[in-house]
């Protein structure tokens, strides 16, 4: 180990690295664009929370789904389940522990949310795996089966919702601290959207230091570009497959108590419903890719909430016009993820 | 313990409906470095993703150190002491050259931990690694991605390497860096190398054995094959002077 | 002449040609076979499904394309006539603007979405038509200056197919020859020409290309067929079809609605049906509608039943409640795609192997 000879001393300038900032920037732009069509500053502030909000529980709900898809090239139609399931389950605390939900106490009321939050979690995480086990495994690259299967297992689970919780809808109540707005000058913001973009930016936080920062982080990186390279690195990558659509199906059942909260009523459509906002939100950011998919999130939100004060007509296809918008510009989405 | 590291008896892989290797016999011996020769299609890296577990065998054995790896999962083969130089490469662009090599380093739990020496023993031969060691990877040169790609496979001491083609597609003047750094590892490595450059291989192979149609047509040393014109043509259709 | 007819694709199956051979007979006769407004609106409505999936079979069947869409392109269909015979009144020229104008939005979108998509990957076009679709569907209830909202239009057909039109004072085996039947007979033989006529699409040349690209697009398009004009113009076919399936369906039931016509629940029917039946048949869209709308109308009766005789049991009876019947099937929507990915129609098929297709 003596002899030390240099290879390509030539080759040492760099292309320069180029981080692709444009994304970032549509979002502060399009609110401040905003403003002075809606007018009103307070207006626009409440607004603008209550997009970001509604953004953050989306993303939640579509960061697993971007995830699993660009680790294992799944597409789950049936994510939905997830949400569904997720808010039902948070039922079977909120609904018992009412007198915690109603006490004027925010610990109270943290614990019990606190509580339905994390058996949802478990419950969701649970069922990723069997889901992942008993409806995936066995049609692991053939995308025609996968959108067939997962979209049967998405009706089946809806079912089996109503035949579990029933067919009526189930009123939610937001715990009593958490309703009601605090009042800066004229901008009144809802508490529940504050806590919302609070617990989306944990979850994104969180998700951003894992990625970046630990080795199963790095390894689901590099999975998604090459997952047979990380194989031949000597990591079992379904073991990486299972843990991310646990995750992934844990972070739907989240967003689905998020939003149960938020909508203050359960039908087992819920998820269903949502599903079409997840993937509209996961093809604006480049499937994939949870950077995109989180910028993502909140231009659907923001462009769904102005739209609705500016020209309530169009906000019911306002989600559509800016995939389209999107796509015409960057037919793969903001953050194409490189790979296949 | 036996001489030979790795031994193919009779493999035969099936890709899809194509019977790509027809009955490999192949014998790594421990220490320096194997050449497979052969021109295109003739089932080099086949042999190699069969190796290394990424495709199996639908007959025939594989030994590695006196263990059957023949239906082994891949991750099960690179623990056993395997590392895998695709010809792809297959760096992960996204990551950095550190993070890079921290994935590779499996028995590393923090991207700090890694062992310092061998960077720097790696840094002596490649040295563009330490000049880039926080950019993405997918910014570098193809030489520099090539210079990850092989250190990533010596970033903890292995039993054996399988490299395709690390000289695919760089100019001349890295290839020479490169017999350099590969005259280097092979002190400490056992190789196993595919190549098309005859040149390349004439200067490091110690032995070497050339593949026609899913087979081994030919075995030996790799001075005897550099010295015999007419088996080269046989074999390969070409000789030193034609392909320089 | 049935060859030529069936354009050379017979059943292939003993059991196959009985059991098509009894819809269609059934089909035919059923004024006459039934009684009761219901039994004749399941025909009709078995009639326009057959239309409906053998249609969405052109896409997921013969070109392996998944689109949530193709509710879509019926609620076109359906609410072009509604609509035309709501605002222009009860005429045939009503009927003929509307279908008109219905097929061709159909064809614009249907292309536009095709070629904005088609060109990327599988899951990315089902992705996109599902936002679409809904988005269409949400708009059909929300203009409802325009479309009647939520609740939908009820229109007059022209006097020939209303029910109290009689053609003769006499009966006709026991059966008065009302609008009722005309318009029934017109769904009949409307929905017979287009299952014909799609069988002879997927038996021609371009339908060989289409299963060719669905094997294997790569090699398709490396023997010089540009697959996706060749999957764009499946697309654009299926959606026609599915246009003129919703115009028979307004027509029938002289009404447009979002929950009938537009809704997710009709899409996952349809899928039901073609994965069940059987993808890549055609016969399968016959076998498939056929059992699926019998089971949709008879079956939950039995089902109530069965969760009446449970009803001590809360669980068990929730299971077998009427309106769970969608449960069931799909379990056996999920265990056929696993281990019968061939459907109803395939298995029957390879049960009765060679006996040849000239």
């Amino acid at each position: 180990m003596t002899t030390i000879s240099q290879v390509a001393p030539q080759d040492s300038a760099l292309p320069k690295v180029r981080v692709d900032m444009l994304p970032l920037l549509l979002v502060p732009v399009l609110a401040l664009l905003m403003l002075p069509l809606v007018g009103s500053f307070p207006t626009w502030v409440t607004l603008t929370v209550a997009g970001l909000a509604m953004g953050m529980m989306v993303f939640m709900m579509a960061s697993g789904l971007t995830l699993i898809f660009g680790l294992m090239d799944v597409l789950n139609f049936g994510h939905g389940a997830f949400v569904s399931v997720g808010a039902f389950t948070a039922t079977l605390v909120l609904l018992p522990m009412k007198s915690w939900v109603e006490a004027d106490s925010v610990w109270m009321n943290l614990s019990v949310v606190g509580l339905a939050i994390l058996l949802a979690m478990l419950v969701t995480g649970l069922l990723g795996w069997a889901f992942e086990r008993i409806i995936i495994r066995p049609v692991y690259g053939l995308h025609l089966k996968q959108i067939l299967i997962t979209m049967g297992g998405m009706i089946v689970a809806e079912q089996l919702i109503h035949v579990i919780w029933g067919a009526e809808q189930i009123p939610l109540q937001l715990p009593t601290t958490f309703r009601g707005a605090f009042i800066f000058g004229d901008a009144a913001l809802e508490k529940y959207r504050l806590i919302a973009v609070g617990v989306g930016l944990t979850v994104f936080i969180t998700m951003f230091l894992v990625l970046n920062r630990t080795k199963v982080g790095l390894l689901i990186r590099a999975g998604v570009e090459n997952g047979e390279m990380v194989e031949a690195l000597g990591y079992r990558i379904r073991r990486l497959f299972v843990g991310v659509f646990m995750a992934g199906s844990a972070l739907a059942g989240l967003g689905g108590v998020m939003w149960g909260l938020y909508k203050e009523t359960l039908t087992a459509a819920i998820g269903g419903e949502i599903t079409v906002l997840v993937f509209i939100v996961i093809i604006i950011g480049g499937l994939g890719s949870v950077g995109g998919c989180f910028i993502g999130a909140m231009l659907v939100a923001l462009v769904a909430n102005y739209a609705g004060f500016l020209a309530p007509k169009v906000a019911l296809v306002s989600d559509i016009l800016l995939m389209v918008t999107v796509l015409l510009w960057r037919p793969q989405g903001l953050y194409p993820v490189a790979k296949r | 313990m036996s001489e030979a590291l790795l031994q193919l008896d009779g493999v035969h892989t099936h890709i899809g409906q194509y019977h790509i290797l027809q009955g490999v016999d192949l014998v790594v011996p421990r220490g320096g470095i194997t050449v497979l020769l052969g021109r295109n299609g003739a089932g080099k890296t086949t042999t190699l993703r069969t190796i290394m577990g990424l495709w199996h065998a639908s007959r025939g054995t594989v030994r590695f150190d006196d263990g059957d790896i023949t239906q082994s999962p891949t991750p099960d083969i690179a623990c056993a002491g395997i590392a895998y130089v695709p010809e792809t490469m297959g760096i992960f662009s996204d990551l950095t050259v550190r993070e890079n090599l921290y994935l590779a380093a499996r028995n590393v739990k923090k991207a700090g931990e890694m062992d310092e020496a061998r960077l720097e023993w790696i840094f002596g031969f490649f040295g563009a690694l330490k000049k880039f060691w926080n950019q993405p990877a997918g910014t570098l040169s193809g030489g520099q991605k090539q210079m990850v790609a092989i250190a990533r496979a010596i970033v903890e001491p292995r039993k054996l390497l399988l490299i395709d083609e690390p000289t695919k597609g760089l100019a001349p003047a890295i290839i020479q860096g490169m017999i350099a750094a590969f005259r280097e590892l092979k002190q400490t490595e056992t190789i196993l190398l595919v190549e098309q450059n005859f040149s390349f291989v004439c200067a490091l192979g110690d032995s070497v054995a050339v593949m026609d149609g899913g087979r081994i047509v030919h075995s030996g040393s790799m001075a005897a094959l550099a010295d015999d014109r007419d088996l080269q043509h046989r074999l390969l259709g070409l000789s030193l002077d034609t392909h320089q | 002449m049935i060859k030529t007819l069936l354009s050379g694709d017979l059943p292939r199956s003993r059991l196959l040609t009985a059991m098509l051979v009894v819809v269609l007979v059934g089909l035919a006769l059923a004024p006459f076979l039934v009684s009761g407004a219901r039994s004749l609106n399941v025909a009709a409505t078995i009639c326009v499904f057959v239309v409906l999936v053998a249609s969405y079979d052109l896409l997921l069947g013969y070109t392996g394309i998944v689109s949530f869409a193709h509710t879509m392109f019926y609620g076109i269909g359906a609410y072009g006539v509604g609509l035309a015979l709501h605002g222009m009144g009860p005429s045939w020229w009503a009927i003929f603007v509307g279908t008109a104008g219905a097929l061709a939005l159909s064809l614009v979108l249907a292309l536009v979405i095709g070629l904005f998509s088609l060109r990327v990957r599988a899951i990315f076009y089902a992705m996109i038509t599902l936002a679409v679709a809904s988005a269409f569907s949400v708009l059909a209830s929300q203009l409802s200056d325009f479309t009647g909202g939520e609740d939908g239009r009820t229109f007059k057909v022209p006097e020939i197919l209303q029910p109290g039109f009689r053609l003769f004072d006499a009966e006709i085996l026991g059966r008065v020859v009302d609008g009722k039947l005309i318009t029934y007979y017109l769904v009949f033989f409307s929905a017979l020409t287009l299952f014909l006529f799609m069988l002879r699409i997927v038996n021609s040349p371009f339908g060989r290309v289409l299963q060719a690209i669905r094997e294997n697009d790569f090699r398709a398009e490396a023997l010089g067929y540009r697959t996706v004009v060749y999957r764009t113009l499946a697309n654009c076919l299926g959606a026609l079809i599915a246009t003129l399936a919703g115009v028979l369906m307004a027509l029938w039931l002289r009404y447009v609605g979002p929950k009938t016509m537009l809704s997710f629940e009709v899409m996952t029917d349809i899928l039901l049906i073609v994965v069940i039946g059987g993808m890549g048949t055609v016969y399968g869209a016959v076998i498939g509608s056929a059992l699926f709308i019998l089971a949709q109308n008879y079956l939950q009766v039995l089902m109530a039943q069965a969760s009446a005789a449970m009803s001590g049991v809360p669980f068990l009876a929730n299971l077998f409640h009427p309106d769970r019947w969608l449960l069931w099937l799909g379990v056996l929507f999920v265990l056929s795609v696993y281990f019968f990915p061939t459907g109803i129609v395939g298995r029957l098929r390879t049960k009765a192997p060679a006996r040849g297709r000239s």
